[in-house]
């Protein structure tokens, strides 16, 4: 009563079945990509009024002060993460993003005119992601 | 013999979920023993028979199989009320209600492997979503659904073929034949 060759499988398929199976797969395929580009990050950016302030790679733990029209920006680099850890900006957005180890990954702190941006070897296709 | 005072009407209905959601106990308790890569990727078994119940006796009924099912196997592998059960739980949450929707595709063009695609993908954006908004707060949670949304498809198109086989050969249904 079972029969096992695979044209009787592939009878099973209605030609709708084709088409689901191949969005799925598209999906699929897409989301690969999508989800896991930018990878590790390997330096950080700081720009100060858009200019580049300082460039450092991630390896190497340090502190800096990043002086801006509020007061100083504290940034900290750590175990191949940055961050802002401390803004004078009123409403600490930056501050709030935690640590970044992603290339593409940003921290802006506007009002002082300040952002930290990490990036990998290769150039990200976006300046920026929000979820 | 003191005569029990609560009397429960059964009827045949009752009883056919019963035996239907058992037999989804017993796939899913297989499933919970087949040993998997990764933590979170299933083959999801006991999904056949939902496909099999939806398709033949409705969607109130899968949903009744279903939702006996994710109870009554997470009270036999000590999972209830545990994350697993939440994630089971969303995830044929989302999936019955993908089902809702896929079951009235027209019946010529879309059969059970269709919708086992889509609910499988609908299970795992469910699990995923209970997931980061509770148990895994952050983004980098979706680097993984790649992987997720890679077995969904595997398993997706599997379980479909097993429940389109069980409605030919089992239970006697030619594959163009199901009623909407």
């Amino acid at each position: 009563m079972f029969r096992d060759s695979p044209a009787h499988w592939l009878a099973f398929f209605r030609p709708g079945d084709w088409l689901v199976l191949l969005a799925a797969l598209l999906w699929v395929g897409v989301s690969f990509p999508l989800l896991w580009q930018g990878g590790k990050g390997e330096r950080a950016i700081i720009r100060q009024q858009g200019k580049v302030f300082m460039e450092l790679a991630l390896d190497k733990d340090r502190e800096l002060r990043v002086p801006g029209p509020l007061g100083e920006t504290q940034i900290v680099i750590a175990n191949g993460q940055a961050r802002v850890a401390a803004d004078p900006g009123p409403r600490q957005y930056c501050v709030r993003q935690g640590w970044l180890s992603q290339a593409g990954e940003i921290a802006i702190c506007a009002p002082n005119q300040v952002s930290l941006a990490i990036v990998g070897n290769q150039e990200a296709p976006y300046d920026s992601l929000n979820y | 013999m003191t005569p029990s005072i609560t009397e429960l009407k059964v009827d045949t209905d009752d009883v056919r979920v019963a035996r239907l959601a058992a037999a989804a106990v017993g796939l899913s308790l297989m499933d919970a023993a087949i040993p998997m890569p990764l933590p979170g990727i299933k083959p999801g078994l006991a999904n056949i028979v939902t496909l099999l119940v939806l398709a033949r006796y409705g969607w109130r009924t899968a949903a009744w199989v279903s939702g006996l099912r994710v109870v009554a196997s997470a009270l036999l592998l000590g999972q209830f009320l545990a994350p697993g059960f939440f994630l089971s739980l969303a995830g044929a949450l989302t999936s019955l209600a993908a089902l809702g929707i896929a079951r009235w595709l027209p019946p010529r063009w879309f059969g059970p492997i269709s919708w086992s695609l889509i609910a499988s993908f609908a299970h795992i954006a469910g699990q995923l979503l209970l997931a980061r908004l509770w148990l895994i707060p952050h983004d980098s949670l979706f680097r993984l659904a790649p992987i997720f949304m890679l077995a969904a498809l595997v398993f997706g198109v599997l379980n479909g073929l097993v429940a389109c086989r069980l409605l030919r050969e089992v239970l006697g249904e030619k594959p163009e034949s199901r009623a909407g």
